[in-house]
């Protein structure tokens, strides 16, 4: 491989690892205060996407329409924790984890019923996938601004969890949710807060997907949801710096592995999964993760 | 003890099934007699899925793999080798798919098998977590399988799949099986290895206490699941005469869940009770991805909304009904205690 190539394939990296973090983000901080695996999340992805196709149909500008979608997305986020987690907080962990999948398939099938299954091409603005030259490298713009974006979306929740009193409250909430009410926090509405975070998160990166693979279905939401909650893992689950190297590495390894040997390309999708039982084989807490058992981020 | 009653019961039940198998087969219309055969794998796969995710209490989200493999394995020995010649139209099979073949039976028990290895090489790393994490390896092994389904069309004829497969399977061999099934399942819900794996359900510490070794227990009960898995994926194979891999997705997985969920996790019982009626209900309700005409008015076809359906009744039931139809207990248990109680409250 030479030079060019590999400049080229390490911004690749970058912007899909960009994605991966994106959604991994809201894996991790799920499962940091409620200890479940937000089976919905990747689907908040495609709610993400699909609302900016849809609403940028219907005539409004793309940015306005990212914007609605990721706060349709956010609401989408609240509205499974309210409906569905929230009646089971005391439940067994089993019963939360089947509703968690009931509410993706929900989500999937819904979408295919009310938009059609059939895939759909995603028009991102000209700005946006113009194609510039760097020495030898062709890019599209786009693969700059997503790990930007993504740097300074991950700074803007870092200084949520670290500078506020809602972080502050987050980061009790992961330790033990009972101390935290006996504090007269409002433990509902501190989660609350934690779902609009990862869902519009989850419909950033989303959007992000769609731009760069501009071709959308109400199913693109598994595959990518499943890679995500690998590389939170890999980056140790709960730890929100983590889910975002999990995110980078796995992003990485995909384009160079498919990149040096083309061969593998077909099981690209597999590397996760890998990674994933690597992991839990000698290193289950992560990268950055400690005791599985005590919440932090 | 030996209580002969119990036992004449059982066998002149265990007949009654096989007459009305026998009789089904031979008079029933081919759409009703599909509809006893779905029924038939759906016990088949919603038994055994029932071992390791209700009576162990290991959610695992794996069986899609597992019938992937049975019903792969099956279909590459049960197709004749001129057929196959002709049908692999990407690469040529492999020297070994090409020249295997042998007749049903042992067929679909080499599928089985084959099942039951991946089960036990995939125990080693799997069950080193527990819970939420186990549910996501094993869903990911279940997408493996059909990446690499896709990916060797050596073996597996890639994202084409392979039709003309001989349909030998007929309600008499599902029925019987589905049979077998339900009776080995009571056997090891009763035996010693059955009660380990209740208590490592229910807690898993207090079972290593107890002198439980929990990675064999857990070992033994996901082995057997996919034992039968397979088995189960080898007879669909042969009931649909094509196979792709694209129908192993975990949609298969996701409506064995409901199965088992509908009936109450580990009571076998009520998986059969739920693969009845759901069985019978799934094929009821194709009618909604069809064209809908109500008052006149044609809404035409949503493909999905079926789906759409059985999440909302997934959800319902976790929200409002999560110990299922039978709970954790045995069609036979609740009518003891049935009856128990009534002579109570008569004295």
């Amino acid at each position: 491989m030479d030079f060019q190539t590999f400049l080229q394939q390490l911004v690749n990296g970058a912007s899909l690892g960009s994605m991966y973090a994106l959604i991994a983000i809201g894996y991790t901080m799920v499962y940091g205060v409620l200890r479940l695996i937000n089976f919905a999340h990747g689907d908040l992805m495609m709610v993400g996407a699909f609302m900016t196709l849809i609403i940028s149909e219907l005539g409004l500008p793309f940015e306005a329409s990212v914007l609605i979608a990721i706060i349709i997305t956010a609401l989408v986020g609240i509205l499974t924790d309210k409906i569905a987690y929230k009646p089971l907080r005391d439940a067994p962990k089993i019963s939360l984890l089947i509703t968690a999948i009931g509410i993706s398939f929900f989500l999937e099938n819904l979408f295919t019923v009310v938009f059609g299954g059939i895939p759909r091409a995603f028009k991102a603005p000209e700005y946006l996938t113009k194609i510039f030259h760097l020495g030898e490298v062709y890019l599209p713009i786009s693969v700059i601004i997503i790990p930007t974006v993504t740097l300074l979306v991950l700074a803007i929740v870092l200084w949520i969890l670290y500078k506020t009193k809602y972080g502050m409250a987050i980061r009790a909430l992961a330790f033990d949710i009972n101390t935290v009410r006996l504090m007269g926090i409002n433990a509902d509405r501190i989660i609350m807060i934690v779902f609009i975070i990862g869902s519009s998160l989850a419909a950033i990166g989303g959007i992000f997907y769609a731009i760069s693979y501009p071709s959308i279905d109400p199913l693109m939401g598994i595959i990518v949801g499943l890679k995500a909650f690998a590389a939170a893992v890999l980056g140790g689950i709960g730890s929100v710096g983590g889910a975002v190297i999990g995110g980078f590495i796995l992003g990485f390894t995909e384009i160079f592995v498919v990149a040096s040997f083309p061969e593998l390309g077909g099981y690209k999708d597999a590397f996760a999964f890998f990674f994933l039982i690597l992991v839990l084989l000698f290193k289950p807490t992560g990268i950055m993760g400690q005791d599985l058992e005590r919440g932090r981020f | 003890m030996f209580d002969f009653k119990r036992f004449i019961r059982n066998i002149v039940l265990i007949l009654a099934t096989l007459a009305f198998i026998y009789y089904a087969q031979k008079s029933m219309d081919s759409y009703n007699l599909s509809i006893l055969m779905n029924i038939g794998i759906f016990a088949i796969l919603a038994l055994s899925y029932n071992l390791i995710n209700g009576v162990a209490g290991q959610f695992s989200l794996e069986p899609n793999g597992f019938v992937a493999i049975g019903a792969y394995f099956t279909a590459i020995l049960i197709i004749p080798p001129e057929t196959k010649l002709d049908m692999f139209a990407l690469v040529d099979p492999a020297p070994i798919v090409a020249s295997a073949h042998m007749s049903f039976l042992p067929a679909v028990l080499i599928g089985g098998f084959a099942a039951m290895l991946v089960a036990m090489l995939l125990a080693l790393p799997v069950f080193r977590v527990r819970g939420d994490y186990l549910a996501i390896v094993t869903l990911g092994f279940g997408f493996i399988i059909r990446i690499f389904a896709i990916n060797n069309p050596e073996y597996t004829n890639g994202a084409m799949g392979l039709n003309d497969i001989p349909e030998y399977a007929n309600f008499i061999w599902i029925g019987t099986i589905a049979l077998i099934t339900f009776i080995v399942m009571i056997h090891i819900i009763y035996s010693k290895y059955g009660r380990s794996m209740k208590a490592v359900r229910d807690d898993e510490d207090a079972a290593t206490a107890m002198g439980i070794n929990t990675f064999k227990i857990k070992t033994l009960a996901f082995m057997t699941s996919a034992f039968f898995e397979g088995v189960g994926g080898g007879l669909l194979a042969s009931m649909l005469t094509t196979i792709t891999p694209d129908q192993f997705s975990f949609l298969l997985t996701f409506q064995l869940l409901i199965f088992i969920v509908l009936g109450g996790l580990g009571s076998m019982s009520g998986a059969l009770f739920a693969s009845i009626l759901l069985g019978w209900g799934l094929e009821k309700l194709r009618i909604l991805d069809e064209n809908i005409t109500l008052f006149g008015h044609d809404f035409g076809a949503h493909p999905g909304l079926r789906m759409v359906v059985f999440s909302i009744i997934l959800l319902l039931m976790m929200l409002y009904a999560r110990r299922g139809v039978f709970g954790d207990r045995e069609l036979t248990d609740i009518i003891r205690d049935y009856k128990r109680k009534k002579l109570e409250s008569k004295k």
